[in-house]
């Protein structure tokens, strides 16, 4: 399994993060390898094999539509990196003049 | 007999017969901490605070004959678990400045039941790695021998415990992170069945296959930790809704006629001869108890390595998208625009192993491949878990090698990630089939413990304890401890 240069920073934008263009060949090695481990599975037939997504038969629990959390706004954006009048603040998504 | 050598068991002895307060034991414990951790790093941060604060209440209960069921313990919680207010990091620069606004359900529960605080484990970075040397604060030493690795990835958990600078710990295994590190130290580590301890506030790594669990001295007091931590929560929609059985009533009882059935696929592997001689020693033991031994087949078992790699790092690569240095954690300087935010952050925040294991997650997800590995892995999985399904039909619990020999040295293998995770063969079986697993010292070899692993069907924690007890009662591997 070979990786280009291209496909992995499309797998690093995907991922949102972002790589120096030094470290590119030492990952992709590393990423390769990892990825030749699986090639054991593709000789497996799993045709009539249903896919286990989960180690239990759950079925997804349900609750009365009750509000149970109380507001802790204060709280929770206490450890936020940048806060202005109770929001998050990130830099400027929208075009344009402001 | 000094404090700290005492079990968790004959530490809750002393402090109902009042041979000693809360108090006492848990200013022995920081000072052996201050005195001897510098070098282990075994603790993220010690809330000295806190556990004076806990071991003062925790006394004053029992002067009042109202102690709670673990009252005074003093325990350390891996730094994976929230505990409010104070750092929780996940041994990541990601979250190196985050305290946690609310508590997990494990800490709130222990707390209830009278535990002490001591403080917050180290661990490989969120929970990624076998060694502990993956953590944003530093590798832990092993205390056998301070040149080798603890395992991992609750390394500190494991270190603390067999160091005695804390009764016992909390811990998780998503592929082997309680089992391993257990091995490595001379611990008795137990990991339940997927949903018997709940998760919410357990920071989530692969969340289909991550549980919660204890690092003990012995069978007997991890049976006590993990019964006060184990039950259905309603705020973790995976928890189990089953009883919690008392895991001690049993775990006296006589294992005579037990079926233990060995895996012919690892006992074909190549293995080394002292690994081979005391998982056999231990088997000799088994028999002497009464058991009886079968050779057993776990013909997909092989496929386990692969199908975890694909499995653990796809959840991954989802659950760590939360980390984009916007609502907490850690946020790259002057970023130019909010793509950068998310790009900069991520590339300084993540150490090189999780940035492997999101790229290859971001990989097996992606249009085009995700059917060739996600599903296909998925599929793969069924197939382990139900080899796993058939053999229960003919034995009640699985021996294998806890890890393929004892610790290893320091850098040994952390620049060649197969052969880190070549560690966990023996353990991510049984997180594929969301089964408990135990792991228990059965050796040592050139001054480094080893374990011995059981594997039992779903909900059979008090079997394995059990099992594990009944050993220990005539062995004496878990009562040796490394001179720190």
């Amino acid at each position: 399994m070979a990786l280009s240069d291209k496909e992995l920073k499309e797998i690093a934008y995907l991922a949102r993060i972002n790589i120096n263009d030094e470290l590119l060949p030492s990952l992709k090695g590393e990423l390769e390898k990892i990825l030749n481990l699986f090639n054991k599975l593709n000789s497996v037939d799993t045709t009539e094999i249903e896919a286990m997504s989960h180690p239990l038969n759950l079925s997804q629990p349900t609750r009365p539509d009750e509000i149970t959390e109380e507001d802790q706004r204060e709280k929770l954006q206490e450890t936020a990196p940048s806060v202005k009048s109770g929001l998050f603040l990130v830099p400027k998504v929208i075009e344009g003049d402001s | 007999m000094k404090l700290h050598e005492l079990s968790l068991k004959e530490q809750l002895n002393g402090l109902i017969e009042g041979s000693f307060s809360s108090t006492e034991l848990t200013e022995h414990y920081l000072n052996r901490i201050s005195n001897l951790d510098k070098d282990l790093n075994s603790y993220i941060t010690v809330t000295a605070d806190l556990a004076l604060q806990q071991a003062a209440l925790s006394d004053e209960r029992y002067k009042s004959s109202k102690a709670l069921p673990l009252d005074g313990i003093p325990i350390a919680h891996k730094d994976i678990f929230c505990t409010e207010d104070v750092l929780t990091t996940c041994g990541s620069k990601m979250l190196s400045n985050f305290k946690a606004p609310y508590s997990s359900t494990v800490v709130n529960k222990l707390s209830s039941e009278g535990v002490v605080i001591l403080g917050k484990t180290n661990m490989d970075e969120f929970a990624m790695g076998s060694s502990n040397e993956t953590s944003f604060f530093g590798p832990v030493k092993n205390p056998w021998n301070k040149e080798y690795v603890p395992g991992g990835s609750s390394g500190g958990s494991a270190a603390c415990v067999s160091a005695q600078l804390a009764s016992a710990a909390t811990a998780t295994d998503t592929g082997g992170s309680i089992r391993q590190p257990a091995a490595l130290c001379g611990l008795t580590g137990i990991k339940p069945t997927y949903g018997r301890v709940s998760r919410y506030g357990m920071i989530a790594f692969a969340s289909s296959l991550d549980q919660g669990g204890v690092l003990a001295r012995s069978a007997e007091d991890s049976a006590i930790l993990l019964e006060s931590m184990s039950g259905h929560d309603p705020k973790d929609s995976t928890s189990l809704k089953e009883e919690v059985p008392s895991f001690l009533d049993s775990i006296d009882s006589s294992i005579n006629g037990i079926k233990i059935g060995l895996p012919k696929e690892f006992f074909e592997r190549d293995l080394p001869e002292y690994v081979e001689s005391s998982t056999k020693e231990a088997i000799e033991t088994y028999k002497n108890l009464g058991a009886e031994i079968h050779e057993i087949s776990l013909p997909n078992v092989d496929l386990s390595l692969p199908v975890y790699y694909i499995i653990a790092p796809a959840e991954c690569s989802a659950n760590l998208s939360r980390y984009d240095g916007v609502r907490y954690g850690y946020r790259c300087e002057d970023p130019k625009d909010i793509e950068d935010l998310y790009m900069r952050t991520r590339e300084e925040g993540f150490g090189s192993e999780v940035k492997r294991r999101v790229l290859i997650g971001t990989y097996a997800l992606s249009a085009g491949y995700y059917d060739a590995y996600y599903l296909k892995a998925q599929k793969c999985r069924r197939l382990v878990a139900n080899d796993f399904s058939k053999a229960f039909e003919s034995v009640d619990v699985i021996l294998s090698p806890t890890t393929p020999g004892t610790s290893f040295k320091s850098g040994e293998k952390s620049n060649d990630p197969i052969e880190m995770y070549l560690q966990d063969i023996f353990t991510i079986p049984a997180n594929l089939a969301g089964l408990p697993g135990i792991s228990f010292p059965c050796g040592n070899h050139d001054g480094l413990p080893l374990g011995v692993q059981l594997v039992g069907n779903s909900l059979q924690e008090a079997k394995l304890l059990q099992a594990a007890h009944q050993f220990q009662k005539v062995t004496d591997w878990h009562n040796k401890f490394p001179e720190v």
